[in-house]
């Protein structure tokens, strides 16, 4: 079947090319990228860069122009339950309580009615929401919100997840506690994540590798691998070897020199 | 007190206050008739079984109207919503038939299907699906894509998508085409009613106009506002069990 030693995601020569009333807008021109299975890789860029319809072509919302998006070594072509996707907007159906709302996809799937609840009640449990199961969205705040449907891309248990700025509405507390929230249910259900940020401190806190994109073509600028230990603390965060990692990705994404395309890891 | 027993106060002062107002112009020399004269009047048609008669034939007619009328544009609109096809071919004659007042077809109706009970329901059922069909259409168009997208990636596919996502997000939206339907509905009645009926309220006006009876007037009045209130406050309570899960702003 697939080869299993390869990359759990494999981005080849990925254009994207929106057309606009006068002009064409390459969202993404040569997007070349590797991600291991179970790797926590973060996308952070200026706005404009592409970040986002580089998630939306791995999700299979979108279709590249040229080039291909492989997940376990099968093209992609639509959207599928092996890629669960979480929305800035969390994107909850208001008319569902937090459990329909978990139990969705099973639902789709069609998972029997005692195994949907058993798994709802589980990943609920998970993201800490069970006093909230019954619960209409309406009812949760805005981090409640989104734990909810990060229990919801869970409970179809997808082999990745791909996050666009999920913690971008939120406040600078609440984000900082779901950053440790996501990192430790990772840490016990591990998943490949795609996580997208415009934040230099998410995108280094969270991840095995940090993909600096750049704009006008959307492209990959830069690549730093994350050498700090799991599980990360507050320690962690406030680390010399923090600080150094985050200011070389800050130097990326804020004093850009165009034309610079950077393909690999380097380090 | 309560925000909200203040507020029941406050219309019942009103209310009461509007009679008032009626009956002391009443009997200040204008042509109206005072309140205990229209009490009187419809006590008399009551018993007479007049009212109810009247009642049911208005009734009969607008339900039969408005739920039909109804349950044509719901469908029609979701068509029109979801493949452009459809659109395309519906749009040009709703957008036509929108801007003539249903009851200005009434002539037509009436040459065409005589003047039973068919004319009138048609007209009816025109004013109810016009008013429904736009918004149940708006409803479809402005369907969060993001929901749309969250269902796909969960697995829905486009059967599921339109039952589990499309329908009750634009719940919202229906009720409210129904709540406008269902007010134009009545109004074209009433209206139909004076111009071609041999019973219902709207008849006994025309009739007591001919006679100069006043008070009859007003009890078809006060009647045909009553009515048209419990209908909408219906409605109402059916929206807000059915679409409880919207966000206020």
């Amino acid at each position: 079947m697939t080869d299993t030693a390869g990359p759990k995601i494999s981005i080849s020569g990925v254009r994207k090319v929106f057309s606009l009333k006068d002009e064409d807008f390459v969202a993404l021109d040569h997007v070349d990228l590797d991600i291991a299975d179970n790797e926590f890789v973060t996308v952070v860029g200026p706005s404009g860069c592409g970040k986002s319809t580089l998630m939306n072509i791995l999700a299979g919302l979108e279709e590249p122009t040229a080039g291909e998006a492989f997940v376990a070594g099968t093209s992609v072509s639509g959207p599928g339950p092996d890629r669960g996707v979480i929305f800035q907007q969390y994107a909850l159906f208001p008319w569902l309580t937090v459990r329909k709302n978990v139990e969705f996809g099973l639902k789709v799937a069609g998972v029997s009615k005692t195994e949907r609840r058993e798994r709802a009640e589980h990943f609920i449990e998970m993201v800490g929401l069970s006093q909230f199961a019954d619960a209409l969205p309406k009812m949760l705040s805005g981090g409640m919100k989104q734990r909810c449907a990060i229990a919801r891309a869970y409970a179809v248990n997808p082999s990745i997840l791909l996050m666009d700025e999920p913690f971008g509405a939120l406040d600078a507390l609440t984000r900082v506690k779901l950053q440790e929230q996501l990192l430790d249910t990772w840490s016990r259900e591990q998943r490949t994540v795609v996580f997208i940020t415009h934040d230099v401190d998410e995108a280094v806190f969270l991840a095995n590798r940090v993909v600096v994109m750049a704009a006008r073509p959307g492209r990959i600028y830069d690549v730093v691998d994350v050498n700090l230990p799991y599980p990360r603390t507050e320690d962690v965060r406030l680390s010399p070897e923090f600080t150094e990692l985050r200011n070389r990705v800050w130097h990326s994404v804020y004093h850009q020199q165009s034309g610079n395309v950077a393909g690999t890891a380097s380090h | 007190m309560s925000k909200r027993t203040r507020m029941y106060l406050y219309n019942a002062i009103s209310i009461v206050a509007g009679i008032g107002i009626w009956w002391l112009l009443a009997l200040s020399g204008l042509q109206l008739p005072t309140p205990p004269e229209v009490v009187e009047a419809a006590a008399r048609m009551w018993s007479a079984g007049i009212i109810q008669e009247d009642v049911l034939a208005s009734l009969q007619r607008v339900l039969i109207g408005f739920i039909l009328g109804s349950a044509a544009a719901i469908p029609v609109g979701f068509l029109m919503g979801w493949y452009s096809i459809a659109r395309g071919l519906f749009e040009p004659w709703i957008q036509f038939f929108r801007t003539i007042p249903p009851l200005a077809l009434l002539p037509l109706v009436l040459v065409l299907l005589g003047i039973g009970e068919v004319p009138k329901v048609s007209v009816i059922f025109l004013a109810a699906f016009l008013a429904c069909v736009i918004s149940t259409f708006q409803g479809v168009v402005s369907v969060d894509r993001t929901l749309i997208n969250a269902a796909r990636v969960l697995g829905a596919k486009d059967g599921t998508i339109f039952a589990r996502v499309v329908v009750p997000a634009s719940t919202p939206f229906i009720l409210v085409g129904m709540r406008v339907g269902l007010g134009s509905a009545w109004a074209t009645l009433v209206a139909a009613e004076l111009l071609a009926a041999q019973a219902g309220l709207g008849f006994r006006m025309q009739q007591a106009q001919i006679y100069y009876d006043l008070p009859t007037i007003f009890v078809s009045i006060v009647i045909i506002g009553v009515l048209g209130l419990v209908m909408d406050r219906l409605l109402l309570f059916a929206e807000s069990r059915l679409t409880g899960w919207q966000e206020r702003r």
